[in-house]
């Protein structure tokens, strides 16, 4: 009993937190405080005060603007990041589980030289290729993630694949698409659902790499991951800087994890 | 026998794939080595005569053949930027990578596998909540700004080390482990909330099955059998995410060495893509994918002695 | 759990061990006095041949490991080096120099007039195979060695401001391997280097002019700009060039000087004239008015830097025209009046090509983007690697503005002005004024200096009101040196000088 409810109660503080994030995020695409993007000589890097409750940044601009900005910028890499990881993961994944044989010899070994690339290097090469900017952050990201997530998924249809229901759905004459996704899907989505989560945290933190190798998201756009590698030349003079980028990472990240940590249960 | 075989030959395929895949982006990404070497005074006559000298006029398919057939002798080429031979690079600087990605693994496991055994043990405890809290924050901070923070703390306010003074293993072994403690807990911290959390829920999980109940009913009670029964079904997991932490690590000391100014692998790497020196980078991502594929096999192996199951 | 005991033996093991070490090391740094540490942006890639290196990184430092013929001191004048003399007749088509007495190669072999005639026919291409190192080059009809001591260069068509071209390094002859063997006659000469981290230079003790005072120099790759102030602070490096202003305020009230000088390159938006809204002279006109260079010194630069208003900077007294920077002023009604002139009226788009690695014109673009919001023009940023920005904006010149800072290879007006010549290969931008082509022949072909400064003013006069670029500055150069050392110069060229550096008593 007593297990029970700290599952429940650490999913709910997930929720809790992810939600106000979302919440603050939403309300960045309608209202922020100051312009991000509008410069002021006289407030270059001024610290906490009413009027800038995150203080400014080294052009004089609303950092607690840029969070709520640059929060969405890290959501959306984020979550589009995941999506192209979790929708070919999950095709390249089901096909190569359910069916084996030559496909998936062929596949997995193009997966496994995919995975063999550090996930960094590869959105390098990435970048190189078609410039930096947020799409391009989104794409990179996204195919180095593909290798994990079908993994996950071919392990999981490989464990499938021979289990009763999946025989007498055959049996009843199931075609195998049906089969594969309609029948096989739905019982591995807490699998899936947690390493989302989990995948979703990695994207954040690989975004903040990649911009502090200088090859994620295009200025004047604000990323947490831009702003907090932006703000360490500041760390002594500004720390503040640091601080409100900061703070949001690690509530964002922590809602998420916590909320994967309470699906296990 | 068979299995080894089959092994050998994904290997392979696996490696010949990364290979062609990086000369497939070094021909399609805008610039390259000879316009990298000009760079402001590059006129197109002066383009054309250097790309004539280094051979990269020649069509993509002959270079790509060239590079492989020499690969297969064991000769890498020489570097555009540096002229030196792209094995004695790697054989300079990979030394040094390696040595701070065993670092990292060993602090790792000193550090993670004591605390998860501990954190599972004393399931629900105030010490448990306190890591797993302390757990869940390191692993929200991006890596790169641990490896900050932690050049200003132990840099330079307690004067641990010398932030910026790297030197080889060549000029002095010991200063040169000492240097590279530093970004090898920079780099094993978020791993270690990573093992910890995994090898603690592994073990609940593990200690709640039947054999476990059945050893205590028994009247077993001592811990033997926690150490030896449930941590040894426990690991498998574990083993199989250490394997993807190792290459994981390599992967991440690309930052920590760009942080720590460490001039490793990571570093030649980074420099060569942006020079456009392809024989470099082949040679490096080839030999990455190589060290990853096989550190994964030997985890594989590893299952496969513990577990006997997995023998399908 | 035996397994653990051992590994944390073998954890603290290597701490105590190195832990010792390092101690041994600290007392070694301290014995020897005569030595410093540099910090580098990045490692010597292009080449360490003096006549193949190109980058302004590479030829700053290779400035104290070779000299031309004459060689720039640190008020912007051409003084003998390797040559102890030399003489312009035929209205400048003949120059002949007379070899020094006693100038040696760090290996100790001296100088001969052969080695003088191949450094220069290996940079002319005069045999025709290999490619022309040095464009001004092209000039030379021939090298003739005289006597053992003079060497006369003639050139094909007369050039007064050719003795500037003679900075070009003098090599050995014999020297198979010049880039990887790199030997000269500069007050340092080369030791090693470990690739991607350090170069190692020494002293060059039978120097023929006044030697170095510090006797190892080690040059440390600091690829990371943002560790450069922890690295200055802990020790690990003495001394940066070219640090931005942040970081010298992060340095304020440490054990470091900061020296400020001026960097010596036009930093300006370039605008390409071939791009279409461009070829109207009102739209560029327009960004001019626009754009507030002053706002962008105290915003990104504390105020640091001089406002210039075409390709030349206050180094080259002799050209500079500092009225030009006031040709512009801000007005933001006259901006918009001009756009809507050109058909504009409703706003304009553009994109920005920055180079990301040069974060002080990241900066400068932002600020650009944020000021031209007010006139409707709407400029988004486009940040490249380096290169990719030289393969696709400067050579292939496909872009439509990009923020750079320009420098000068040589002491002369020409090189900044001539690649605005219509036809010139390095006129990235597609300028096409024949006012400024006729003016800058004219300059090119005068033979009295007074004549040709005006005409090379005429030239910048057209840059300006044509307005082929939107003019920003020319930007403040800030040295970090710790204090046990002096001796910091500027020059009004993209060089270091190592060998005036020395350790303070």
């Amino acid at each position: 009993m007593q297990k029970r409810k700290k599952g429940n109660a650490g999913f709910i503080a997930g929720c809790v937190i992810t939600g106000m994030m979302l919440t603050l995020t939403v309300i960045g695409f309608f209202y922020t405080p100051y312009d991000p993007e509008a410069m002021s000589a006289a407030d270059k890097l001024a610290g906490i005060s009413p009027r800038h409750i995150m203080g400014c940044d080294n052009f004089g601009r609303d950092i607690f603007s840029r969070v709520l900005k640059g929060a969405q910028t890290t959501l959306i890499v984020a979550g589009g990041t995941v999506l192209i990881g979790t929708v070919f993961g999950v095709l390249i994944g089901a096909f190569t589980g359910y069916f084996g044989g030559i496909v998936d010899e062929a596949l997995m070994r193009v997966m496994d030289a995919l995975f063999a690339f550090p996930s960094l290097l590869l959105a390098l090469v990435f970048v190189s290729l078609f410039n930096s900017g947020t799409y391009q952050v989104i794409l990179a990201l996204g195919i180095a993630f593909i290798p994990s997530f079908s993994r996950i998924v071919r392990s999981e249809y490989l464990r499938c694949r021979n289990l009763d229901y999946v025989k007498s759905a055959r049996l009843a004459g199931a075609s195998h698409l049906r089969i594969m996704f309609v029948h096989i899907l739905p019982n591995i989505y807490t699998v899936l659902l947690s390493s989302i989560m989990i995948g979703f945290n990695n994207a954040v933190l690989a975004e903040a790499g990649l911009t502090y190798l200088g090859i994620g998201v295009q200025p004047p756009d604000a990323s947490l991951g831009e702003m907090l590698s932006n703000a360490q030349t500041y760390l002594f003079s500004a720390p503040w800087y640091a601080f409100g980028p900061g703070i949001t990472m690690v509530l964002l990240i922590l809602g998420f994890s916590l909320m994967a940590d309470g699906l296990k249960h | 026998m068979r299995y080894a075989g089959k092994k050998l030959i994904s290997v392979l395929a696996t490696l010949l794939i990364v290979s062609f895949l990086v000369f497939l982006a070094f021909a399609v990404i805008p610039g390259d080595a000879a316009v990298s070497k000009l760079g402001t005074q590059a006129t197109p006559e002066r383009i054309a005569a250097l790309r004539a000298e280094m051979g990269l006029d020649r069509p993509f398919f002959v270079r790509y053949g060239n590079w492989l057939l020499s690969a297969l002798k064991g000769d890498f080429g020489k570097s555009y930027s540096y002229g030196e031979s792209v094995s004695a690079l790697i054989g300079q600087k990979l030394p040094i990578t390696l040595a701070l990605s065993v670092l990292s693994f060993l602090i790792m496991i000193v550090c993670a596998i004591p605390l998860g055994i501990y954190t599972a043990k004393h399931e629900g405890g105030a010490l448990d909540r306190i890591i797993m809290v302390v757990n869940q924050v390191v692993m929200a901070v991006p890596p790169f700004f641990s490896g900050i923070m932690i050049t200003y703390v132990f840099g330079l306010l307690l004067k641990w080390f010398q932030p910026g003074s790297f030197v080889s293993y060549t000029v002095n072994l010991g200063r040169f482990l000492h240097y590279l403690l530093f970004p090898a807990v920079a780099i094993a911290l978020p791993k270690i909330a990573m093992t910890v959390k995994l090898l603690r829920s592994s073990l609940i999980q593990e200690a709640k099955k039947d054999y476990v109940r059945t050893a205590y009913s028994k009247g077993n009670r001592t811990n033997g059998v926690l150490y030896r029964h449930v941590l040894k079904n426990a690991m498998i997991p574990v083993i199989t995410f250490l394997a993807m932490t190792f290459t994981d690590m390599i992967a991440g000391s690309v930052i920590m060495e760009q942080v720590f100014s460490v001039a490793g692998i990571g570093r030649l790497l980074i420099s060569s893509i942006s020079s456009r020196d392809y024989p470099v980078v082949e040679a490096v991502i080839v030999l990455l994918a190589l060290i990853v594929v096989l550190v994964n096999l030997a985890a594989d192996v590893l299952c496969r002695a513990l577990d006997p199951r997995i023998r399908h | 759990m035996k397994k653990f005991v051992f590994l944390s033996v073998l954890l603290t093991l290597t701490i105590a061990l190195s832990a010792c070490s390092g101690d041994k090391a600290d007392d070694s740094s301290r014995s020897d006095e005569s030595s410093i540490t540099i910090g580098i942006p990045q490692d010597i890639e292009d080449s360490l041949d003096p006549h193949a290196a190109v980058a302004a990184g590479t030829e700053e430092i290779l400035f104290n490991i070779f000299e031309g013929l004459v060689k720039p001191d640190s008020d912007g004048n051409l003084v003998p080096a390797v040559a102890s003399d030399y003489k312009i007749e035929d209205e400048g088509k003949t120059y002949t120099f007379y070899l020094r007495e006693g100038v040696k190669f760090h290996d100790g072999t001296p100088v001969t007039v052969e080695d003088i005639k191949y450094s220069i026919e290996r940079c002319a291409d005069t045999s025709g195979e290999g490619t022309l190192l040095v464009s001004a080059f092209s000039n030379i009809e021939s090298v003739e060695i005289v006597d053992e001591k003079t060497v006369s260069i003639r050139l094909m068509n007369a050039d007064t401001d050719f003795l500037s071209e003679l900075t070009s390094a003098v090599i050995p002859a014999w020297n198979e391997d010049p880039a990887g063997n790199p030997i000269g006659t500069g007050p340092y000469r080369y030791v090693s280097r470990v690739v991607q981290d350090s170069i190692q230079l020494e002293k060059f003790e039978d120097y023929w002019g006044t030697p170095a005072n510090i006797t190892n120099i080690t040059l440390k790759v600091i690829a990371d700009s943002d560790m450069i102030v922890t690295n200055l602070k802990s020790g690990a490096i003495d001394m940066f060039c070219r640090i931005s202003t942040d970081q010298a305020n992060e340095l304020a009230g440490t054990e470091f000087d900061v020296y400020e000088g001026t960097m010596n390159l036009v930093q300006a938006m370039y605008l390409n004239n071939a791009f279409e809204p461009f070829a109207d002279v009102r739209v560029r006109q327009a960004l001019c008015y626009a754009v507030d260079a002053q706002a962008i010194l105290d915003l990104a630069f504390d105020g640091k830097g001089t406002v210039i208003g075409s390709s030349m900077f206050p180094a080259f007294g002799k050209y500079y025209m500092p009225e030009l920077s006031n040709a512009y002023p801000r007005d933001v009604e006259k901006a918009k009046a001009l756009l809507a002139e050109a058909g504009y009226a409703d706003g304009l788009s553009f994109t920005i090509t920055v180079p990301s690695n040069y974060q002080q014109h990241v900066d400068t673009a932002q600020i650009i983007v944020e000021q031209l919001k007010e006139v409707n023009v709407n400029a988004s940023i486009n940040l490249v690697e380096w290169e990719t920005w030289v393969n696709d904006a400067y050579v292939g010149r496909q872009f439509e503005a990009t923020v750079v800072g320009v420098d000068a290879s040589t002491l002369s007006a020409r090189a900044l002005l001539e690649r605005f010549n219509s036809d010139n290969s390095k006129n990235f931008i597609n300028f096409n004024s024949a006012a400024y082509d006729e003016a800058y022949q004219a300059a090119l072909a005068s033979t009295d200096d007074a004549e040709q400064s005006a005409y090379y003013k005429t030239c910048e006069q057209v840059l300006s009101d044509e307005a082929a670029n939107v003019y920003i500055q020319d930007m403040a150069s800030l040295v970090a040196l710790n204090n046990r050392y002096g001796g910091y110069v500027f020059y009004p060229m993209y060089v270091q000088d190592f060998a005036k550096l020395y350790v303070r008593e």
